[in-house]
């Protein structure tokens, strides 16, 4: 969680803080000199007396190209990807989660991007990486990133969710996290190829009803998309937030399926293979279906569905005090635009609408917000987002009215945060 | 009015006309791969078996090469070693409480097994068994699943003839959206009781 704090500190003037805030500004202030040190500016106060200047606006700051890649004020250094380790055997085989709770805006910083890969990282070499498009084409195609960038691009931009995002929340509540409840989400602008050029290119089949997609990591993820997909909005894409993609989001290319669960989105895309029939691969038979109470599981169940959070207050961003509040959140559907967000703060009693912040895109994340005047009572905040397909975020007891306990993933339940007397937040779920 | 006419024609031609490119209207980008390279690159094996190299193996001739390149992660019995994937039991489990999904009780075709272990394992060392380890493993794993006899020699015709138990198991296509909430804005519940709640930090 951050504060931001007057910008008084190591001026010397020193105005009577809450009790609360007097412990994170003595932090602050250590840090700060300890960190100046390091780079040789002195944070010592004016001594003219009644000027108020802190030493950043007394001596000059580093200069132009300090740094040939920006990266964040070290301030902010707690705002990070994390994973756990207990989830998976090997962190390359695993999942690192967004800290939604910090972003600010619809756009997900490139590298607090969640994470999943099933094989590691691979580190791409462009010159010797290409694309083969065969199968069920009149004519195969072998691409290089040079060749796939001479064809038309389009940049949008496009939520991506991982399927099971959601999945340590769905038996019950396990984490007072926002992080964890939900930062298996990112939502960037995408720079590609339509896929259908690229089709149009090597020339479809009429028998071709399938594709499958497969990555050149050390696990080769495979699986097979619909064609009707691939025809529609698919990109291949190559670039991310307007720089190339980044190694571990699939360097130099991969496949990017709107609105589709992030396994379909395959990283370092090295084939597409066109097909009459679906291939069953692993990562589409043993794993990423929704098994059902009656013991058979859904299958190439694509769609993430209708979803929102409240993102402030949440467990890493309490409330400070009572009076006027600001409650902000995101809502995003694979079904298409967010028509409306609905806000609860009494355990869905009762509902009002919240504004919705533009831009509203096909497929993105959009800001929500509702002010609210906090009396300093408990209180069981939610958010409903409705798409333009009208299509209405359930609670969890509907979800599990129809799939049962077992179906983890594509969790889209409304989440319900308690807030309590103090401020605080709790993760809870209701019946 | 004429001339208004004839602006609509116009600009409904190049609307129509621009952006949909037909079959022979392509960029030319690329090149046209080899036999030889498609060969090379396309590793997969279909449900149906389609894909599925020449050669052969039995669980006899799995064993060793089980135990030496995946037990240390699935255990020596198929167990699984900590979060590693088990890869037998949990028959009859599907529908239950705890269901344990493996090999056994919750693959549907033999031949993703094949497809699977060929592309990425041994873990951290893919792609790098030959076509005869790759079935020998496979059969090993089904015999420790009581799926096939010890001696069954596995190729390109027999492992796609094994009938899998959870073969009927998979739904598609997808039924969604198939949870049909209503947006009610006033007095909508009356009892809210709180289930489940945690403080834990991760």
């Amino acid at each position: 969680m951050k504060k931001r704090l007057p910008s008084t500190s190591g001026s010397g003037l020193e105005k009577p803080l809450k009790p609360d805030l007097k412990k994170r500004r003595l932090f602050l202030q250590s840090g700060l000199a300890a960190g100046a040190s390091l780079i040789g500016v002195s944070t010592e106060a004016s001594t003219v007396p009644g000027k108020l200047v802190p030493g950043w606006s007394r001596h000059l700051g580093a200069g132009v190209a300090s740094s040939g890649y920006g990266i964040p004020s070290r301030f902010e250094a707690d705002v990070q990807r994390r994973t756990l380790d207990w989830l998976h055997a090997r962190r390359e085989a695993s999942i690192s989660f967004t800290p939604l709770q910090s972003q600010q805006g619809i756009i997900t910083p490139t590298g607090l991007m969640f994470e999943r890969h099933h094989g590691g990282i691979a580190d791409i070499d462009p010159e010797r990486h290409y694309l083969l498009i065969h199968g069920l084409v009149k004519q195969p195609l072998k691409l290089t990133l040079t060749e796939l960038m001479r064809f038309p691009s389009v940049s949008h931009i496009h939520f991506l969710e991982c399927a099971a995002n959601g999945v340590l929340n769905y038996p019950a509540a396990q984490y007072n996290s926002l992080q964890f409840t939900h930062g298996m989400l990112s939502c960037c602008e995408w720079t590609g190829v339509p896929l259908r050029l690229i089709l149009n290119e090597v020339g479809i089949r009429k028998k071709a009803k399938w594709i499958l997609a497969e990555g050149a990591d050390a696990a080769a993820l495979t699986r097979s998309i619909p064609i009707d997909k691939a025809l529609d909005d698919a990109l291949i894409v190559y670039a991310q937030n307007g720089e190339m993609l980044r190694p571990e989001q699939g360097y130099p290319m991969r496949l990017l399926l709107p609105g589709w669960e992030g396994v379909t989105n395959i990283k370092w895309l090295r084939r597409l293979e066109l097909g009459d029939q679906p291939w069953d691969t692993r990562e589409e038979t043993a794993t990423y279906t929704d098994l059902l109470p009656t013991g058979k599981a859904r299958q190439f169940t694509f769609v993430m569905e209708t979803k929102s959070v409240i993102t402030s207050p949440c467990p890493e961003n309490p409330l400070p005090g009572k009076g006027r509040v600001a409650i902000n959140g995101l809502a995003w559907s694979g079904y298409g635009r967010i028509k409306r967000v609905d806000v609860s703060v009494d355990g869905g009693r009762n509902w009002q609408t919240a504004r919705l912040h533009g831009p509203v895109q096909n497929k993105s994340l959009t800001r929500f917000s509702m002010e609210w005047d906090w009396n300093g009572q408990t209180a069981l905040l939610q958010s409903r987002a409705i798409d333009e397909t009208g299509y209405v975020q359930p609670t969890l007891s509907e979800l599990r009215k129809i799939r049962g306990s077992r179906s983890l993933y594509h969790n889209n339940a409304i989440q319900t945060w308690r807030l309590n007397s103090n401020g605080e937040i709790e993760n809870v779920q209701l019946a | 009015m004429y001339s208004w006419h004839r602006l609509v024609i116009f600009i409904t031609f190049f609307i129509s006309a621009a952006p949909a490119m037909t079959a022979d209207q392509r960029y030319g980008y690329g090149t046209v791969p080899t036999e030889i390279e498609i060969r090379a690159w396309d590793i997969d094996v279909r449900a149906d078996g389609a894909g599925l190299p020449d050669g052969k193996g039995s669980s006899v001739q799995g064993e060793a090469l089980y135990l030496q390149l995946c037990s240390a992660c699935h255990g020596e019995f198929g167990e699984g070693i900590g979060r590693f994937p088990a890869l037998i039991g949990g028959e009859d489990s599907l529908d239950k409480e705890r269901p344990k999904k493996t090999v056994g009780s919750y693959w549907p075709y033999a031949t993703t097994l094949w497809d699977y272990i060929n592309r990425s394992m041994p873990f951290g060392n893919a792609q790098s068994l030959e076509p005869d380890q790759v079935y020998a493993i496979v059969a090993y794993i089904l015999n420790m699943n009581d799926l096939i006899s010890a001696d069954t020699v596995l190729d390109r015709k027999s492992l796609p003839a094994i009938r899998m138990p959870n073969r009927d198991g998979f739904l598609s296509p997808d039924p969604r959206p198939d949870v049909h909430s209503k947006a009610c804005m006033k007095n909508c519940r009356d009892n809210i009781e709180i289930t489940s709640h945690t403080r834990n930090k991760p």
